[in-house]
């Protein structure tokens, strides 16, 4: 059967047998082989792709029935190439992998939670990854690379003084954490009791 | 890949995909897919052709009807969870969702999905059979209604006949103004399968006072069980009372016994999780003020 698949924000067709998962065509068909294979029946979480958004296993589902969503892999959250993403920079930077296999998974169900709130609780951090089977770090690292990524967004979201035309009153405005002093904290950041 | 070959079809309507199934003896539906499809990868199921109900109108939507909330057998999981009609008139389906599945399986998995699965240690099977459910079957020849006491039969079996879909979940709901649930379930880790599990609904006068109850008990049998406490109405619920009414029910229920647990075990957990059941329910139902409720 023939799919018109929208991935990564570009229309992508294939022509596939109907028992294909959705993880296979992404990997084989598309060679978007940042999604991982590994138990391919619903459990481990190595294979999650974002639907309209939310987190789902891409092997529980077959490619014949993702048309019409908005799929998104790893592959589609870094803004140029060569480039990370604020969540995939915080994993690297609080050693929130080690072999990897579990990281685009986790990444994705990160960034789905982060889209919905900036303050996640550790309960919600853990809540949201609950699903994705991770064997090398025993999860303290991610939850506090969640928290990092979620630390610098926030700074990130805060409004920018105007500079320039209006400098007195930019002055007012100004945040007390800005930009620079997110980009300036490469300390993680203390776990939440 | 790992699934025998299948045709695949998605019909544009429900009566097409009745008509579909009733024809083929090897086809089978498919919503969320969250149990079926590993049940394919397994090859535990090898149907011929899937009949994809997941975009079907028909099935979609919760709406409020007179003493009732009729959910769609397609409202995903999560989709449920989050619902504010569902959260204020069946609040016992918001209180179980967060223990179906996690987020990515709720995600996809649908309601209508796991009422057919008829998993005897499944939550939303156990909040249906709690509260008296009915659930709403559809086929070719049109539709009819049954009691989830009655549709749920053995593991895995129900009364679904050859060529009926199920399209929707009816959910009475409770017209008394201090209503409260509680929920609790022991399983080896979060969001596995229940080894017991128990629902309670209690619904309180302006004293204080039982005036409806209903108890559930899950994952002890081939089926999810509704346990008649009605002997706790016009009680406060006080500790001696709950306890005497939960012991004397349990008493009567045969728990299986398996690898994960012993007969004698999943009574003795039976009764505590009854009990803190019941009181979670009465302290959320005591804790809506006798202001609010008048």
């Amino acid at each position: 059967m023939k799919v018109d698949l929208r991935i990564n924000g570009a229309v992508r067709s294939a022509e596939v047998e109907p028992r294909k998962t959705l993880l296979d065509a992404l990997r084989e068909n598309f060679l978007l082989c940042g999604t991982h294979a590994g138990c391919e029946h619903g459990v481990c979480g190595a294979c999650t792709v974002l639907i309209d958004g939310e987190p789902v296993r891409s092997c529980l589902m077959f490619a014949v029935q993702a048309d019409g969503y908005e799929i998104t892999t790893i592959e589609g959250l870094a803004p140029a190439p060569g480039e990370l993403s604020v969540i995939q920079d915080a994993f690297c930077e609080t050693h929130g992998l080690q072999c990897g296999y579990c990281t685009s998974g986790m990444i994705l169900a990160a960034d789905a939670l982060l889209r919905q709130t900036l303050s996640p609780t550790r309960e919600e951090i853990a809540e949201a990854i609950s699903g994705n089977i991770c064997r090398c770090t025993g999860y303290g690292q991610i939850i506090e690379a969640v928290q990092f990524a979620a630390d610098r967004l926030r700074k990130a979201n805060t409004p920018r003084p105007h500079h320039g035309v209006h400098a007195a009153q930019a002055e007012h405005d100004a945040p007390v954490e800005g930009v620079l002093e997110a980009a300036e904290a490469d300390e993680p950041v203390a776990e939440a009791k | 890949m790992k699934p025998a070959p299948f045709d695949y079809v998605r019909p544009g309507s429900l009566a097409e995909a009745c008509r579909l199934l009733a024809a083929d003896e090897d086809a089978r539906l498919i919503a969320g897919g969250q149990t079926l499809v590993p049940m394919l990868a397994m090859r535990l199921a090898r149907p011929a052709k899937l009949i994809d109900i997941l975009r079907l109108p028909e099935l979609a939507g919760i709406r409020q009807e007179k003493g009732a909330v009729i959910v769609g057998a397609t409202t995903r999981q999560a989709q449920a969870e989050r619902d504010p009609v569902i959260r204020a008139a069946v609040p016992m389906l918001a209180r179980v969702l967060p223990w179906v599945g996690h987020p990515p399986t709720r995600n996809r998995g649908t309601i209508g999905g796991s009422i057919a699965n008829a998993d005897p240690s499944a939550e939303i099977p156990l909040v249906a059979v709690t509260l008296s459910a009915d659930i709403v079957l559809s086929s070719a020849d049109g539709a009819r209604s049954i009691a989830a006491d009655d549709f749920f039969m053995e593991p895995m079996v129900t009364a679904l006949r050859h060529g009926e879909c199920v399209s929707a979940v009816r959910f009475p709901v409770w017209s008394h103004k201090r209503v409260g649930v509680g929920f609790f379930e022991i399983s080896a880790r979060r969001s596995d399968f229940a080894f017991v599990s128990a629902a309670a609904q209690v619904a309180l006068d302006e004293e204080g006072r039982c005036i409806d109850v209903a108890l559930g008990l899950g994952g002890v049998g081939d089926r999810p069980l509704r346990l008649d406490v009605s002997s706790l109405v016009a009680t406060d619920l006080n500790a001696a009372s709950v306890a005497e009414a939960v012991n004397a029910v349990l008493a009567e229920v045969e728990p299986t016994s398996d690898l994960h647990a012993s007969a004698a075990y999943r009574r003795r957990v039976g009764v505590t999780l009854c009990i803190r059941a019941l009181e979670q329910a009465r302290a959320n139902a005591a804790a809506i003020s006798r202001e609010s409720a008048r």
